[in-house]
Formats: C-alpha cells, sequence, structure tokens
C-alpha cells in the first residue's frame, strides 16, 4: 500500500497521527559516496531520485548548506508551463511538462499540480503575432496552445481591465491550458522522501567548502561536516553557481546572479483561475490554493546573492498588477522576498558534463527552474550516470556561446537580465 | 448606553456617536473607536470564522497583531478584505462585513471541517487527493476536482471586480532621525532629537500618538501618562524640524537606511478631504533610525484558546483604558507572568467581577498578591485552564493544578464561569525592522523572548523593543537614543521620570503550552495546533522554515506576530533542544499588510507615461484610429466612413504609389552625434563605413550587437564634418543611445564625440510618391528639392510656410520620397503647409498599416525581423558588413552557428489560394492540420500588397534563398488557416529601387 | 540602495542602470582571437562580495560609474567615473586597420 493516501490518513487519524515517519532521514554523511550531488533544492534532489529511480544509482548524497529546499525551489511563483518559443526549449519543457502531469502519482506525494492554464497577454497587434508565432511553434511540436480573443479573455478572468481605455488594451491573448501552478514546497519534499526511500542520503547543513581535486579530476567535496569523496560530483546549486564554481577555480562563467522579487497578498477567495502575463512590462500572477496571489516582474537588476529586494521594482511590479486589475487596489500584500537567480547569457539552461572531468554542472535557471524540476532532474541523472546527455539536454551546453548556437528565447543577447 | 460601555473613562468622545453596520446590523460607537471596540461595546462577541476549520472567532488584540476578527470594508462596489477590526476607525456610513463563513457568520456549513480533526491535520493535503492512476481521473484530473471545493473553502475575504476609484500618492522624505513609534520610548526619543535641531519625522501607526500612555493608566511624574503623551505632542508640534504621521506603519526597511511607510490618510472618513488621497506612501531616507516599536503580548497555547471572549490581557486593559469598553463582565485570568495583573486590575476599576487567576507560577509576588487581593479575584497559583466551555462565545473555563516542569495539569480541575479570560503568555519585542536590517536577533533566557541585538548599523532601539518593558526605562532609552540618533553627545546622568505605579517584573515563566485534551491553537488564523507542530516534528519538519512551510503557522495575514514563539517553543521541546536552537524566521517586508494601491501610487491607472509626436491632434481631428508602438501612439489608418483597416490601408498605400502620401516619422530614435571623432566613432558602432560619407549625404546604417548579431538599423546624416544625426528604430531608440554611451564612455573615452538624444526635438514627415517632389517643390523654400540639388540620399536646408526645415530624400516606401523634419515646436504647422501643398495632387495621409504594407513589398527589414536572433547575412544584409574594418560585433558574427546552413532567412511569400496571410503563421512542406509538424519558419508580417494585387508576406524560413520558386504551406493551427505560397525573394516590388531614384 | 553619483550626490538605485561586470577586458578590436573574445562576451565575474562594476546614471546625467558593491550586503564602498577607473580602455591607436 501506499505510504501516502486517504486510507493511510484516516489510520494515523485514528491513531492520533502517532505512527507517522519522518519524510526523509537524518543521516551522516559517509567517507564516500558513488555520486554527490551539491544542493539539495529541487533540482538537486529530482536528480538524485532519478538517479536511484531511473539509473540503479542509489549509494548517492545530496549536500544542502541549510535546510532542505531554502533556495529558489520555495522561492518562486509556482508557475509550470512549456510555452516556449525556440524548439530546444518547447521539447525539454514539455518533458518536464509530461513529467509533472504523473508526478504527485510517481512520488506518492501530492504536489498540487493544478493545470487552470497560463495566459500571455497581447496589447498590440504586433505582440499578438508574435504570440502567435509562439504558439504555432509549440503546435508544431505537439504542443498545446490557443489563441483568446479579448472576449474569451475578459469571460475567463472576471476583474481584467478589458477596456479600450486601458493604457495598453488587451488585443488577444495565447493560452496553455495545460499549464497551471504546483505546490512549491511539496516538490522539494516529495522528491526528497522519494530519494530518500530509494537509499539516498540527503545532508542538510552540509556547506560545500572545496574540492577534492587528482590533478584536473574531481574526486570529491570538502564540507563543513568533513570530506566526502565520490566519483562523480554533481553541481545544482542555481543561484549559488558562482561561489561553488569559484571553490573549484572556475571563476569566470557565463551566469550572472541576480536577485528577482516575488509577492503575495492576503488570502482572498478564487479571484483569478489561471496564470496570467502582461505583456508591455514584465509582469505576472496566479493565486495559491490558500487563496493568496501570486505574483513578480523583473528582476531587480543588478548582481546579488543577498535575497532582499528593492523598493523601485516593489512599486512597478504593483503597478502592473493594479493596469491588468484595478479592483485590487484595497487588496494588501502579505509577504514578499527574494530569490537569487542564476542568470545565464541566452536566457537558456546548462546542464552538461564538465566544465573539470568528475564533474556535472546544471545551472542558468534563469527565473524558471521550477517548471524544469522534473526534466532538469531526469536530464542531468542521464548526463550523470550515462557520461553524456539526454537528447532534451544536449542543446544545453556550456560551450554553446563560443559555437554560436545559442538559444535566446527572448532574442536579448548577452545581456543576462534582460531574458 | 451600549450593553458593555462604561459609564465613564477612556478616550473615546462620548459626545459624538458614530452610525456604522457590520454583517447587515445597526450599530452605534464614538468617535475613537475601533471598529471592535465599538462591536465589544455593542455586546459582540463573535467576529469571524478561522481559515481551516471554520470556528467561530472572537477578537483577541487590539491592534496589528490580530490573526481572528477579519472583515471587509465595503465602498460602494469597492471591497476592501482581510481588515483587522482593531485596525478600522469608525466613520459615518461604515460599512464592514464578516467573512469565509457561509450563509452566515453564526451558521457556517463549513464548520463541519472540525469534525475531520485529525484527518485534516497539518500537511494532510500532500498526502491525498492525489486520484486514481487509470480511468478518466488520472493524471491531475482527480486532485483539480477537489482542489475546487479545497479552493473555495479556503481564502478569507472576498476581492471584488468593480475598479477602485480612490488616489493613492507617494512621497519623498529625508531626514536625520526617523522615530518608529510614539510610545513613551518614541516621543521621548523624537522630543530629544527634535531639541537639538534635527530634522525628525514620528512615525506612528495608530490613529493617535502616545502607544501605551493611551491605555497604561499609569501617571507620569504625577501626571496621567496619556496627558504626559498629549504635552510631549504638542512641543512636538511647534518644532517646525519634526514632521508626526500618525496612521502611518512604517513596513520595510531597505538598502541605504530607505524606509517604506504607508499612511491611512482616509481610511477613518467616509469620503476623503478634497485633495486627500485615501493612502499615501512615504519612501523615508533617514541618517539614522529610532525603532521603538514595543512589543507584542503572546497567547498561551492551551485547549479551546480560540474560543470567543478569551483575549489577550493587554488588549482587555486597552479596550477598558482607552475605549471604556468592557469585554466581558466576568472575567477570569490566565497567566504566566505578572502583567496580566495590571489588566486585571484595569478591568476590576472599571466595573468587571475578577472571578479568578490561573497563574502558571507556584510563586507569585507580593504585588500581584495585593493587585489580586485588591479586585476581589480568587488566585490560584501554579494553575492553569484545561479548556473552556460555550459555544460561540465563552461561558466558562476548567482549571486544573498545573506542573510548569512538565507541563500537564494534575489533580481536580474545576468549572469556573466567565464570559471574558484574559491571558498573559510574555511579552515578545517587535524586531520586524531591526530583522529585516539584516540584525540577527538574541534570546533572552530572562525574557523568554528574541531580543534585537545592541544596535545595528542605521538604527538604535529604546523601550520595550529592547525588551526593557517598564515606561520609566522607555522614557530614559528613548532620551538617549533620541540624542544618540541627532549626534549629541550623551548625558552623564538622566533623571529618571517619576512613575506610579511601579513596574512589576518584567519576567514570564517558561512556559507556552497547557498541555490537555482538546484542540490548543498555536496559529489562530491558520488554525495551526499544537499536534500540528509535533506532527511537524514526528516527520521530520523542523527547521523553522520546514515547521511554518508544513504547517502555515506564521504565514497568516497577522505574519505570525503572536504565534512565532509559542510555535518554536513546542518544537524546540519536541526537539528537546532549547528555543534559539530551532532557529529564528528572518522578517521580510511588510511589517504588516499594505495596499496595492499605496504602493502603486500614482502610478495607479497611469502605469506609463504616453509619448505623443507634435502632430498628434491633427490626426485625430482627420480621423485616424491611432494604436500604441511601446510608448507611442501613432496612426494605424485614417479610415474612411465604412472602410475595414484593410480597404483603408490598401487606399493609403496605393494612392501614394500612384500620386503621393505622408505619414508621421516623428518616433523614430534620433541621436545627434558631433565631435572631431564623430565619423570615427560611427564607423566602430556601424558595421559598414559612415567616415567616407560626405557633408550633406546619408547613408543606410547596420549595428551589430557584442555576439554579431543584428541590433537595429537606420540612418544617419551627415550635416557637417563633425556633425550627424543618427536615425534609430522607434522600438530600439533608448537602447541604441545607451549603447552608444556605454561604447563612448568606458570603451572609448579617449573619442572626442558627444551625444545627445534629439527624439522630441525634431518632428519627422515623411512624404513619398510620383508626385512628392512636386508637392514638396510647391511649398519649400529656400532650396531647390530637383534631382541635382537634392538627389537620393541627399540633404538640403530650406523653409516651408516660414519654418526651417531639413529635407533629406531617402525612402522606406520605395517610392520617391523625403522626409521633412523640423522643429518639433513647428511640426504640426509645416506637416498642415505639407498637406495644403499636397491637396491638388490628392497626397493621403496614411498610417502604419500602409507604411508597413509598402515596406513588405520592399522587403525592407524592422523589428519583426530583427528579433535578436538574426545575422545580417540571415537578412541578406551581409553586403554591409565591412571588411576594411573591425566593427562591434565583427569579431563574433562568424561563429559557426552564426553561419551554419539551416538558419531561418529572410524570403517572401505569395498566397497562392489569394487568402490573406498572418504574422505568426508558420510554413511547412506539407500540411498537416490534425497533427502539425515540420516548421520550416514563420511570417513575419504579411498584408494586401496593391502593387502586387495578391497578398504576400514576409517570412523567416530555414533554407531561404534556396527555396526561391519553391511551393510551400502556410500552417497555423492557431487560427486554422492551411493553405500554398510560393516562396519568393522578399524584394517584391521594384527590386531596382527605379521609382525612389526616380 | 542609494548611489552616489559624483556629478549629481546620492540618488536613489531607479535612477541608475546596471552595466553588469567591470572585470571585463575587451579583446583589441582587431584580434582575432576568438577565447578572448568569447571570453569578453560571454564570461563573468560573479563574486559573492566585493564586485567591480559599471553602472549608469541612466535618470540622471548618463555618465557610466565603475562602483565597488558587495554583492552580499549591497554595500557600495566606491564609486568612480568609470571612464577613469573602469574596463580597460582602448584608444585609437590599437583600433586596428581603417579604411
Amino acid at each position: 500500500m501506499a505510504e501516502y493516501s486517504a486510507f493511510s490518513l484516516l489510520k494515523n487519524a485514528l491513531s492520533g497521527n502517532r505512527d507517522w515517519k519522518p519524510a526523509w532521514r537524518k543521516p551522516s554523511p559517509k567517507a564516500s559516496y558513488d555520486v554527490i550531488i551539491i544542493g539539495g533544492g529541487g533540482h538537486g534532489l529530482s536528480t538524485a531520485y532519478y538517479l536511484a529511480k531511473e539509473f540503479g544509482i542509489t549509494n548517492v548524497a545530496v549536500l544542502e548548506k541549510g535546510y532542505l529546499g531554502s533556495g529558489n525551489v520555495g522561492r518562486n511563483t509556482t508557475a509550470v508551463r512549456s510555452n516556449y518559443l525556440l524548439p530546444q526549449n518547447t521539447r525539454f519543457y514539455e518533458h518536464s511538462m509530461k513529467m509533472w502531469e504523473n508526478l504527485s502519482h510517481d512520488l506518492n506525494y501530492n504536489v498540487m499540480f493544478s493545470q487552470r492554464g497560463v495566459l500571455n497577454l497581447a496589447h498590440t497587434p504586433g505582440q499578438l503575432d508574435d504570440l502567435a508565432r509562439k504558439g504555432n511553434a509549440m503546435r508544431h511540436l505537439g504542443v498545446d496552445a490557443e489563441l483568446m480573443t479579448p472576449v474569451e479573455i475578459g469571460r475567463r478572468v472576471p476583474g481584467l481591465d478589458m477596456s479600450q481605455q486601458a493604457r495598453f488594451p488587451i488585443y488577444g491573448g495565447l493560452m496553455q491550458e495545460r499549464a497551471g501552478t504546483a505546490r512549491h514546497d511539496a516538490v522539494a519534499w516529495g522528491y526528497a522522501r522519494g530519494a530518500d526511500r530509494r537509499g539516498v542520503d540527503i545532508i542538510e547543513n552540509c556547506e560545500v567548502t572545496g574540492f577534492l581535486r587528482d590533478g584536473d579530476r574531481v574526486t570529491g567535496v570538502s564540507t563543513s561536516r568533513g570530506d566526502i569523496r565520490a566519483k562523480k560530483v554533481a553541481v545544482a546549486v542555481a543561484g549559488s553557481t558562482g561561489r561553488v564554481m569559484q571553490l573549484a577555480g572556475i571563476d569566470r562563467m557565463p551566469i550572472e546572479s541576480h536577485v528577482l522579487q516575488a509577492f503575495v497578498s492576503e488570502s482572498l477567495k478564487p479571484f483569478l483561475d489561471t496564470v496570467l502575463t502582461f505583456g508591455m512590462g514584465h509582469f505576472y500572477v496566479g493565486q495559491s490554493d490558500k487563496g493568496g496571489l501570486v505574483y513578480g516582474g523583473d528582476l531587480d537588476g543588478y548582481n546579488s546573492y543577498a535575497q532582499r529586494g528593492s523598493l523601485p521594482i516593489v512599486e512597478e511590479v504593483m503597478s502592473e498588477m493594479l493596469a491588468l486589475f484595478p479592483s485590487l487596489a484595497p487588496v494588501r500584500v502579505l509577504r514578499s522576498w527574494g530569490g537569487v537567480c542564476d542568470m545565464s547569457m541566452d536566457g537558456s539552461p546548462i546542464i552538461t558534463t564538465g566544465p573539470l572531468p568528475g564533474m556535472y554542472l546544471n545551472c542558468g535557471w534563469c527565473y524558471g527552474g521550477f517548471k524544469a524540476t522534473p526534466a532538469s532532474g531526469f536530464c542531468f541523472a542521464h548526463t550523470i550516470a550515462k557520461d553524456a546527455p539526454h537528447e532534451f539536454n544536449a542543446p544545453f551546453t556550456l560551450d554553446r556561446f563560443s559555437r554560436g548556437t545559442v538559444i535566446d528565447d527572448k532574442g536579448q543577447g548577452p545581456t543576462p537580465r534582460m531574458h | 448606553m451600549s450593553p458593555r460601555r462604561t459609564p465613564s473613562g477612556g478616550r473615546v468622545n462620548r459626545l459624538r456617536t458614530i452610525r456604522f453596520t457590520f454583517d447587515g446590523t445597526a450599530y452605534t460607537g464614538h468617535q475613537g473607536d475601533t471598529l471592535a471596540s465599538a462591536l465589544l461595546a455593542n455586546g459582540v462577541s463573535l467576529f469571524g470564522r478561522s481559515f481551516k476549520y471554520h470556528r467561530p472567532r472572537g477578537v483577541l488584540t487590539s491592534g496589528v497583531d490580530e490573526p481572528n476578527a477579519l472583515v471587509t470594508v465595503l465602498r460602494g462596489e469597492v471591497r476592501e478584505p482581510n481588515i483587522p477590526a482593531t485596525m478600522v476607525e469608525i466613520h459615518d456610513g461604515l460599512t464592514a462585513v464578516s467573512q469565509n463563513r457561509f450563509p452566515s457568520l453564526a451558521y457556517d456549513v463549513s464548520a463541519v471541517n472540525q469534525l475531520g480533526g485529525k484527518f485534516i491535520s497539518a500537511g494532510f493535503y500532500y498526502k491525498t487527493f492525489m486520484g486514481p492512476v487509470i480511468g478518466p481521473l488520472k493524471g491531475t484530473r482527480f486532485w483539480m476536482l477537489c482542489e475546487k471545493i479545497i479552493r473555495r473553502a479556503a481564502g478569507l475575504g472576498r476581492a471584488g471586480h468593480a475598479p477602485d476609484p480612490s488616489r493613492y500618492e507617494r512621497m519623498n522624505a529625508f531626514c536625520d532621525v526617523l522615530v518608529v513609534g510614539s510610545g513613551p520610548a518614541g516621543l521621548a526619543a523624537a522630543h530629544e532629537a527634535a531639541q537639538s535641531g534635527a530634522q525628525v519625522i514620528l512615525a506612528e501607526l495608530d490613529p493617535c500618538f502616545g502607544g501605551s500612555a493611551n491605555w497604561s493608566g499609569e501617571t507620569i511624574d504625577g501626571e496621567p501618562a496619556a496627558t504626559w503623551a498629549s504635552d510631549v505632542v504638542g512641543e512636538l508640534k511647534t518644532h517646525d524640524n519634526v514632521r508626526l504621521l500618525k496612521r502611518t506603519t512604517v513596513w520595510g526597511y531597505y538598502d541605504g537606511n530607505t524606509l517604506a511607510a504607508v499612511e491611512r490618510v482616509s481610511d477613518h472618513k467616509d469620503t476623503p478631504a478634497k485633495g486627500a488621497p485615501r493612502h499615501r506612501h512615504w519612501t523615508i531616507r533617514a541618517r539614522k533610525v529610532v525603532l521603538a516599536t514595543g512589543a507584542f503580548e503572546r497567547p498561551l497555547v492551551f485547549p479551546g484558546n480560540d474560543r470567543p471572549g478569551v483575549m489577550m490581557a493587554s488588549a482587555a486593559m486597552r479596550y477598558a483604558n482607552q475605549y471604556g469598553v468592557l469585554p466581558g463582565e466576568k472575567i477570569a485570568v490566565l497567566a504566566n507572568n505578572d502583567s496580566a495583573y495590571r489588566a486585571m486590575a484595569a478591568l476590576a476599576k472599571a466595573g468587571a467581577r475578577i472571578i479568578a487567576i490561573a497563574d502558571l507560577r507556584q510563586d507569585v509576588s507580593a504585588a500581584c498578591r495585593k493587585l489580586a487581593n485588591d479586585a476581589g479575584a480568587e488566585l490560584l497559583t501554579g494553575h492553569a485552564v484545561i479548556s473552556t466551555e460555550g459555544g460561540k462565545k465563552l461561558s466558562g473555563v476548567k482549571l486544573a493544578p498545573f506542573s510548569a516542569t512538565s507541563g500537564v495539569s494534575t489533580g481536580n480541575a474545576r468549572d469556573i464561569g466567565a464570559d471574558c479570560l484574559i491571558v498573559s503568555g510574555g511579552w515578545s519585542p517587535t524586531i520586524h525592522l531591526a530583522s529585516q536590517a539584516g540584525a540577527r536577533p538574541v534570546w533572552s533566557d530572562d525574557l523568554q523572548a528574541f531580543l534585537p541585538p545592541e544596535t545595528g548599523k542605521g538604527w538604535i532601539g529604546a523601550g520595550a523593543f529592547n525588551g526593557n518593558f517598564s515606561t520609566a526605562e522607555a522614557i530614559s532609552e528613548g532620551f538617549a537614543a533620541g540624542r544618540n540618533a541627532a549626534g549629541q553627545p550623551a548625558l552623564e546622568t538622566t533623571a529618571l521620570p517619576d512613575i506610579e505605579p511601579a513596574p512589576l517584573d518584567p519576567n514570564p515563566a517558561p512556559v507556552f503550552e497547557i498541555k490537555a485534551k482538546g484542540k490548543a491553537f498555536v496559529d489562530f488564523q491558520h488554525d495551526v495546533t499544537a499536534d500540528d507542530v509535533r506532527l511537524a516534528h514526528l516527520e521530520g519538519f523542523v527547521s523553522v522554515e520546514h515547521l511554518k512551510r508544513y504547517t502555515t503557522l506564521g504565514m497568516a495575514t497577522d505574519q505570525g506576530k503572536g504565534s512565532n514563539v509559542p510555535g518554536l517553543a513546542i518544537m524546540a521541546e519536541a526537539l528537546g533542544k532549547p528555543i534559539p536552537e530551532v532557529g529564528t524566521t528572518r522578517f521580510r517586508p511588510p511589517y504588516a499588510p499594505v495596499s496595492v494601491g499605496a504602493l502603486a501610487a500614482e502610478r495607479f491607472g497611469d502605469l506609463k507615461p504616453e509619448r505623443l509626436t507634435p502632430m498628434h491632434d491633427w490626426h485625430l481631428e482627420n480621423g485616424a484610429t491611432m494604436y500604441s508602438a511601446g510608448l507611442w501612439f501613432r496612426p494605424m489608418i485614417y479610415g474612411g466612413p465604412g472602410e475595414t483597416i484593410e480597404q483603408a490601408y490598401v487606399r493609403e498605400a496605393q494612392a501614394t504609389r500612384e500620386t503621393a502620401g505622408i505619414v508621421d516619422v516623428s518616433t523614430l530614435g534620433k541621436i545627434a552625434v558631433q565631435g572631431p571623432d564623430a565619423a570615427e566613432f560611427l564607423d566602430r558602432v556601424y558595421s559598414n563605413v559612415f567616415s567616407t560619407l560626405p557633408v550633406g549625404k546619408a547613408r543606410y546604417g547596420l549595428m551589430l550587437r557584442e555576439d554579431g548579431l543584428v541590433f537595429d538599423d537606420g540612418t544617419t546624416w551627415r550635416l557637417g564634418e563633425h556633425d550627424f544625426l543618427m536615425t534609430t528604430t522607434t522600438a530600439n531608440a533608448g537602447k541604441v543611445m545607451q549603447h552608444l554611451e556605454y561604447f563612448l564612455d568606458v570603451v572609448w573615452p579617449d573619442l572626442k564625440v558627444h551625444l545627445t538624444s534629439v527624439t522630441d526635438q525634431w518632428a519627422g514627415a515623411a512624404i513619398g510618391g510620383p508626385k512628392a517632389r512636386e508637392i514638396l517643390a510647391s511649398c519649400v523654400t529656400g532650396t531647390k528639392v530637383d534631382n541635382e540639388a537634392l538627389p537620393f540620399m541627399g540633404i538640403v536646408h530650406g523653409e516651408i510656410s516660414g519654418a526651417p526645415v531639413m529635407i533629406c530624400r531617402l525612402s522606406f516606401s520605395g517610392e520617391m520620397a523625403f522626409e521633412v523634419y523640423s522643429g518639433a515646436g513647428h511640426g504640426t504647422h509645416v506637416w498642415e503647409a505639407l498637406i495644403e501643398a499636397g491637396r491638388p495632387f490628392d497626397m493621403v495621409s496614411y498610417g502604419l498599416e500602409a507604411l508597413g504594407t509598402m515596406r513588405i513589398e520592399k522587403g525592407h527589414v524592422t523589428g519583426a525581423e530583427i528579433d535578436g536572433r538574426t545575422s545580417a547575412r540571415d537578412l541578406h544584409l551581409g553586403w554591409m558588413l565591412s571588411k576594411k574594418k573591425p566593427f562591434i560585433g565583427s569579431a563574433m558574427m562568424d561563429r559557426e552557428g552564426l553561419s551554419a546552413s539551416g538558419r531561418l532567412e529572410l524570403v517572401g511569400l505569395i498566397s497562392l489560394d489569394n487568402r490573406p496571410l498572418s504574422g505568426g503563421a508558420h510554413i511547412v512542406e506539407e500540411v498537416d492540420a490534425a497533427n502539425p509538424h515540420g516548421s520550416l519558419g514563420h511570417i513575419t508580417a504579411a498584408c494586401f500588397s496593391p502593387a502586387l494585387g495578391k497578398y504576400i508576406a514576409l517570412a523567416l524560413v530555414s533554407g531561404g534563398k534556396a527555396r526561391y520558386g519553391k511551393r510551400a504551406h502556410i500552417s497555423d493551427p492557431l487560427r486554422n488557416r492551411f493553405g500554398p505560397v510560393e516562396i519568393v525573394s522578399h524584394h517584391f516590388f521594384d527590386p531596382e529601387g527605379k521609382r525612389m531614384h526616380g | 540602495m542609494l548611489i552616489t553619483c559624483p556629478y549629481c550626490g546620492p540618488r536613489d538605485v531607479s535612477e541608475f542602470a546596471y552595466q553588469g561586470d567591470g572585470n571585463r577586458t575587451r579583446p583589441d578590436p582587431a584580434s582575432t582571437d576568438s577565447e578572448a573574445w568569447n571570453a569578453y562576451v560571454y564570461d563573468r565575474l560573479n563574486p559573492a562580495g566585493i564586485h567591480n562594476e559599471i553602472w549608469q546614471h541612466a535618470g540622471g546625467c548618463r555618465v557610466h560609474l565603475a562602483v565597488v558593491r558587495d554583492t552580499l550586503t549591497h554595500e557600495i564602498s566606491s564609486v568612480r567615473f568609470a571612464r577613469e577607473h573602469g574596463t580597460p580602455t582602448h584608444s585609437r591607436r590599437n583600433h586596428g586597420a581603417k579604411a
């Protein structure tokens, strides 16, 4: 019987909820492993899970410097979608989407993936053409997408300012119905539990302080809890990529770490049944099952590891929300937080072997890492297990910049803060 | 007389009666009442329903930390949800309704959730609702069905759909000293800082200054504390270096000692005063901040601690002393510290009966015993409340002997009748702002509380914020902090004020929970119980953040102000660790919820500036349909009666090609590039050569980014040896300017060039068509415009209707065409003169659609093709890449990926089924409508070409040139448009350029 | 965050545009060293701590500034003109061959 089910809930309720097991063990690090994964966030944990589940590699440790899931997996606006323009991205994220669709069952953990749709708004005929280009690109890869007329949008999203007098009137939108939201923490916990039950050691409060080397080859890590050796060392640390790679002597990367703020309003009764993105600025909003509107906008725009945001962006994001929903002015913001994003030079991720022998790198998620969690873990596990990329992450190399095969969905060029 | 209003006392204005409604029932209160105090005065005890179990809830506190009594304030159609009743000042016409109940507050069907009890414990939703793995409810379907029901039950208030007509505004302020909080400590600090001449801002979140002085019942140097406070405020008002902000919550502490505050200017009024906003958002830059933010009293965790009638002791005292309201008539007390005795005494003095005091401690000081005795209360030391009785209203409590060491009750329980239980579990300093500023709190075993570190970089603390809870300490620390913040030396000795009555012992017994049967709440609003915290422990969610996230403890609208420390304490006990080892939460902005409107302020309803060309009004008056292009507004068409968009642009384009047309091009970016090295600079930034351009001529230029992809294009005019006027695309004007400035200032500072953005200084009109020259000749003076004086790409200066103009003969439409620039102020004048001159020739004015049509016919590229991914060669602009010099992008443009085969290249398409083509449609070799695949590329722009009489398009297609003459298909599943096209060169019309060369 | 522009005085961060890593060296324009160009265009120092950056006072005097800032605390320790203290620059002479 599954560990978690309505029946197990009932059984435990009757016995006073005294028999639940820890979601994951708290083991001490062993002296060596087959694979060490640095980073106990969504991607690190899903990598460990798929290494064990798909590739039979269970002698694995996940090292997390703080508490599990303390990075971006618990600091995002929870959107899951595969509405990309470029085929390399669409294929990868669609693979992820398909994994999401069965993730709760696979993990026996309800990650609450709610396919309530993601709707991109267009405010000029030109923007609508751009969205049509993207939507058609998706459709040609077998991914769902539909154009919506203003009338349909108004019906789907009551409260949205559909007037022609709006500063940026809404001309239409592109909807991906299969997209939606998930419960971010549950993803981290579900993967952690799944990996743990398959024998992976998840070691919290274990900060990597250096790499053990044999010549060029990486043979393990030094940590705040001692040296740990491994045949393979994988790095999946998102916003901390610069910091960790520096420990390996690599101080320049096609990555900048930027802070991105997110906001949640006080709990409201159901107000918004989809995820919405604004086309004249950078703004997106959804509603959590608890009722908070979860929303965000642009990066603060400068390198930061501080997980703290600045005031001008707060004001910008709020004014964008009111441009869409003028009835929300009296609603109050409850919390804000900052996450550190590893912004890559073309806005697309890096999942690759190297750059040192014995090392594997997963980074550059910009602010789209959450939805990638299943596919990222799966492809990274494949790359680690086989020493070669899966077809879905084959384009996401580190040398694509020097080769000129960048994957620039936004067409912004090497200005990371613009992606 | 309201049933619970005391006959006298309090600081409400009893001469002024205010009428308001709650859940449709009319009530009265007095000026100075909050909604909470007024409803309590009317005997109301049920205020709301909790989040998960929908349990009946009363009012627990008297301030911003209120978790239970949340209401929605209605202003016409506009809804303001989730406002604590404790923070709503009543005013005539106030309409408030309760939340999260159906059909009514008293009878809420969702209260059935309580029966779920242990089944719906913390995190239960992670363990179920996954549904079957096969069948119609597989995948996410079952969950999404459940989710609908869960979402409806969750959430608190309802947001409306009616736009909020309120105005919100923003203010910036600078000061030497910002004092946050106006209790005795804050007032003392503001007073001292003001004395020294410093610029001072004093911010108080309540409607009146004074903080605890308004309800402590103390005397300061023989005067009632409230009088002392109003005297200090009175004096502060005489200083013109002091700004007093009441109803102002300082909610954020940002980098550089920038603090964010929201002033609720008009919430306490039916309609704002003339010119007044609803909320005013303050950005305050303070040299120093004095944090005098006080402390919150903590609840105790025991079964039934959420029943309406259970109230924080300090809140009860405040209701009695400040509002003249008794929260109950028969009062029981539960405390682990002395402060509740003061509250009890105040209630007794105000006329309530104190039935019994259950003190968790075995030993109680003589002072407390005396207070109990004076109040006629039975004092039960070493006792606890182990349950509460009553339905939606407290009717009694069960007391039992209690051991503070084991946390459980022993021996026989006793029932006591009471309609109000006041509770004190100790105090937590309000350290949120210091935490936002990066301070790491320090645990105090004495106070059983997290204290701020001694001082921060930008702030100084005073009073209860520091854990010094007596008024005497508050005032002396306030004085010291005020002097320090203002840069004054400390005084060697400070005479302490004389406070009556003398302070009691501030240290509580280290007890947070009374373990007994029944639901004992830690987080009231989110229904997190002590058992939930223990369940989190059992399942390994033991770090503070995991505890929070797994149980939702502290995530409610009160942000855990009361529940944070009790929750930690229960986890610490489960772990067998001291509290500080469990950790602390870092507080993040906002300190208390802030309206979205206040944060958007004047950008609400006015998101971005509107950029209008000088001829904007003319366009409107002459029938233009406008649309936005970035921030600009530009004419789309000048439609005639009954004309469709296509009919209009076809007519405009056709007329232009037959006679002449005129279009407003003022939005093009324009940059003056001047200086002795201007030509050299342009050679470096453009891919082609500009240094060879003669004075009086223009040249089309292409810019790449550093990565070798196309950035922007436009013409640049050499007006003098050292004087160029560069034009950019409308969309990229700002980016190009920034790009040029960067290279000039950072990379090549030795170049003597000056850049000036002159986009708004010039009005531009492009006039084209076979008759364009004649029209121009008929109205221009001071220059000839014939082929000799004004050859292709030539520039002349002259006058039109008395206004100086600069004319360049260049063409986007492919016709013989001229761009006429005049000073922006002359724009409409020159435009009208041109229109007048064109009248005999039937010249039309045309909009962007016709402009786009003619450019598609000519195969010119714009932003749709220059999309940040295309190379010059992709766009057949390889001829513009100079081989004679390096330029920005030249080093990177030949990377293998940029010259690989199969890249998308610019081509033309002709519709073979004579139906329209649309931007964003894809191109395939074979149509498969059911299962679209095999995209070769996409259409960037499409139109009906009057010149060709066909629907045509520009497209980026893999293989490009190699497909010329070949057939392909449109595949546009989004719009269900499929059909054959021929791939051709993008130069549809007059490829040799005979027309523009004339 | 406040940045003290040497011309305009302390101004809010919203007036400034970030231009990124100030440690990059633009290769000689005529250089064909593709590794050097790749490093310049795509690689960044990204320290957790003190960082040399280029900012532009875009909402003010538009000058570019070489700013030394801590990416962990956002504290700024130095603001100077980028043209004097920024990225190593190239004179006209080594700009390479010209038509």
